[in-house]
């Protein structure tokens, strides 16, 4: 194909003329080396206690204006009903995996076999499990895996109930990282708050495009 | 306001546009309040951060890496990329990144594109090639939507429409939305947009985007934004066609762990922005099942070449800088005549021109230190400044045009005058003499002929005294005192 060639030849051209710039071709031994030299002197471990972690990440989720409830186990399935009810949702979209114990009686829970978006658009809302939550920053993290499905099905509906076990909370975002990247290459979503802007005014404004509601169980 | 896009090779000198902009008090108004608050929100969550310079030094280092190596880089990520589905284009400047990019959407099958907020693209101006081809781009980013249905340019990186307050960009989206009721409230505007884009989320296949940040080590791609307009596009079209500089590299997925809390905080006085996206090439079962990436790089390159400006490339567009500078605060974007405004983008801008347009931006900044201050990964700004004004003297002066330019000989004839004491003195009883027609009862000249007036074009000139320090020390010393 002809694009293929002309890009074929761009490809070279930049190449030579990063080359030409720095005066050399750079290597995999000194790339590792030099990346190994940077300094890391930030925090990359937990300094504060498990319930002061716990405590700051109901905060920062709070201040971005997610709802969160802190439950026990047993109790996740009961929380999550009155949630829907005040929700006023009566039928949700659930990934697949998702665990059934939590799923309470009389809400219709439809699961997610490549629901097109126009019909994500007509549900109530998703409920999904969550990868980790970050305390510092009022992060839940949601990735392509059973109990928390496809980018789609967090996105379209306008409401999200999502439940974060205390395990999975870290403190800082370097913690963060360093258990997703064993699963770096899965699609990965960080979630702080309900949709927003800032694009008034620069003051932050709750509901765009994303969900316009997120309510958060902490289960443990 | 027209709808024709910032272009540094036809926009009029910084002094010329800053002048109308300095008019214009509405606009004054937006930045100043917008500024205002922004700074306020990052000055207070930079200041729970223990660490804050740690990582800073910590991102000036990843980044400093990162073009050190990146020809290394560059490859490495376009070898995951392609091995995890995604189709790896390069493009040497912005006219070959649109031609790339026109082919690309028309294979698609599309007539239309949804875009996110990208200020590459509107380094290109891409829109307007779109256009011409008969694509209809929608632009989703709620202040790149105020900009578009405006017919307006963007005047900061991270906020385009920043310069707009709420009732604007109410009676924009009254017309072009035709919403006659429509209220003030930002929520009420915010609203509206989302019923405007959701059908064109739900029904266009064909998304357009730029990049935070390209991952070497996975071939993966990181997007960090607010609205969820991002997602959309990231995940329903069918195919997704994304343009990057080849600065956006990173080595490795654990640098996101430096910049996810570098950029947020600096950018929006947020902790952490409501939606960061990080995915690799295609997922059968997940987002779009075509994904291109077009690597431009449109004079980065010979950014890259200049040792002192190479920081330059270091920018991760948190527009921290734009916030903090005396002179944006006052002019706003526009009268940077590029989609780069404020501080970087007086440094960013007249190299992506290869120096030849866009030369007067190194000289709008007073050289507080403000911007590099507050840059996440702590660029000189105000040195590259210097060295870039620099540039723009030598090369105006090189050769023949040196020989008989007017500044250059006038610096030389001071420096033979500053030589001397003789001289020195005979041409300050000439400066006085010479004055003296154009001092006004106020003891100000506000008006200077020829060349000179570069001066009082933009400020007034006190008198000479009518004794000098030298005439006075001498008189003290013959009275005895």
């Amino acid at each position: 194909m002809a694009t293929e060639l002309v890009t074929d030849s761009a490809r070279a051209e930049v190449l030579r003329r990063i080359r030409a710039a720095k005066g050399g071709t750079a290597n995999a031994e000194a790339a590792r080396a030099g990346w190994g030299a940077v300094e890391r002197r930030y925090r990359r471990e937990s300094t504060r206690s498990r319930d002061v972690i716990l405590e700051l990440l109901v905060d920062r989720l709070q201040d971005y204006d997610a709802r969160v409830v802190r439950a026990l186990h047993i109790d996740v399935r009961a929380v999550a009903a009155r949630m829907l009810e005040e929700r006023k949702a009566k039928r949700m979209v659930v990934p697949r995996g998702l665990a059934s114990e939590w799923l309470p009686d009389g809400v219709e829970f439809v699961v997610d076999e490549e629901i097109p978006a126009a019909e994500l658009d007509r549900v109530d809302g998703v409920m999904t499990g969550a990868t980790l939550a970050i305390a510092e920053t009022g992060t839940v993290v949601l990735q392509n895996v059973a109990g928390q499905g496809r980018r789609a099905a967090t996105l379209v509906p306008d409401y999200h109930l999502c439940v974060v076990r205390v395990e999975d909370v870290v403190e800082t975002v370097p913690e963060a990282m360093g258990r997703l990247q064993a699963t770096a290459e899965l699609a990965t979503t960080f979630v702080s708050g309900p949709s927003a802007t800032a694009d008034i005014e620069m003051t932050r404004i709750k509901g765009v495009h994303g969900p316009r509601f997120l309510d958060i169980i902490l289960v443990g | 306001m027209s709808g024709t896009a910032l272009d540094p090779k036809t926009a009029p000198t910084f002094p010329m546009a800053a002048k109308t902009a300095m008019g214009d008090t509405q606009l004054r108004k937006n930045v100043r309040h917008a500024t205002d608050v922004i700074q306020a929100k990052r000055a207070r969550v930079v200041g729970e951060m223990p660490d804050w310079q740690e990582l800073r030094e910590a991102g000036k280092q990843v980044r400093q890496h990162t073009m050190e190596n990146l020809d290394f880089y560059l490859e490495e990520f376009e070898a995951n990329c392609t091995r995890a589905g995604g189709v790896v284009h390069w493009a040497r400047d912005a006219e070959e990144a649109r031609r790339i990019i026109v082919e690309l959407v028309k294979a698609s099958g599309s007539e239309e594109v949804i875009k996110i907020k990208s200020m590459t693209t509107e380094e290109i101006q891409l829109n307007s090639a779109l256009e011409a081809a008969g694509i209809h781009p929608f632009e989703t980013d709620l202040a790149e939507l105020i900009i578009q249905l405006g017919q307006d340019r963007p005047s900061h990186i991270v906020v385009p429409a920043l310069h707009k307050n709420r009732h604007e960009i109410r009676a924009i989206f009254q017309r072009e939305m035709n919403l006659p009721e429509l209220g003030d409230q930002p929520h009420d505007l915010a609203d509206a947009a989302r019923m405007f884009l959701r059908e064109k989320f739900l029904r266009v296949k064909t998304g357009v985007s730029g990049a935070n940040f390209l991952i070497a080590e996975t071939g993966g791609v990181c997007i960090v934004e607010s609205e969820g307009n991002g997602r959309m596009c990231l995940t329903l079209p069918e195919t997704l066609i994304m343009v990057a500089g080849i600065d956006k590299v990173i080595p490795r997925y654990q640098d996101l762990e430096v910049l996810l809390q570098l950029l947020p905080r600096s950018a929006t006085g947020e902790r952490m922005n409501p939606y960061t996206s990080i995915w690799t090439g295609v997922d059968a079962a997940d987002g779009p099942r075509v994904f291109h990436v077009v690597l431009m790089d449109n004079a980065r390159t010979e950014i890259l070449a200049d040792e002192e400006a190479r920081q330059t490339l270091n920018c991760i567009r948190c527009a921290a800088c734009q916030n903090a500078c005396p002179v944006y605060r006052q002019t706003g974007g526009h009268a940077y005549g590029s989609v780069y405004a404020g501080p970087i983008g007086a440094i960013l801008t007249p190299q992506l021109q290869e120096m030849h347009y866009a030369q007067s931006l190194p000289y709008a900044s007073s050289l507080c230190g403000a911007c590099y201050e507050v840059c996440p990964v702590k660029i000189n700004i105000p040195e590259v400044l210097i060295h870039l004004r620099n540039k723009v003297v030598k090369q105006n002066t090189a050769g023949v045009a040196g020989f008989f330019d007017v500044e250059a000989g006038a610096m030389k004839a001071m420096a033979m005058i500053f030589r001397s004491e003789r001289r020195f003195r005979a041409a300050q009883r000439m400066g006085r003499v010479a004055e003296s027609p154009l001092v006004g009862k106020d003891g100000w000249i506000g008006w200077l002929p020829g060349l000179l007036g570069g001066w009082t074009q933009v400020r007034d000139l006190q008198e000479m005294p009518k004794e000098t320090f030298r005439d006075w020390w001498e008189r003290r010393g013959k009275n005895g005192n």
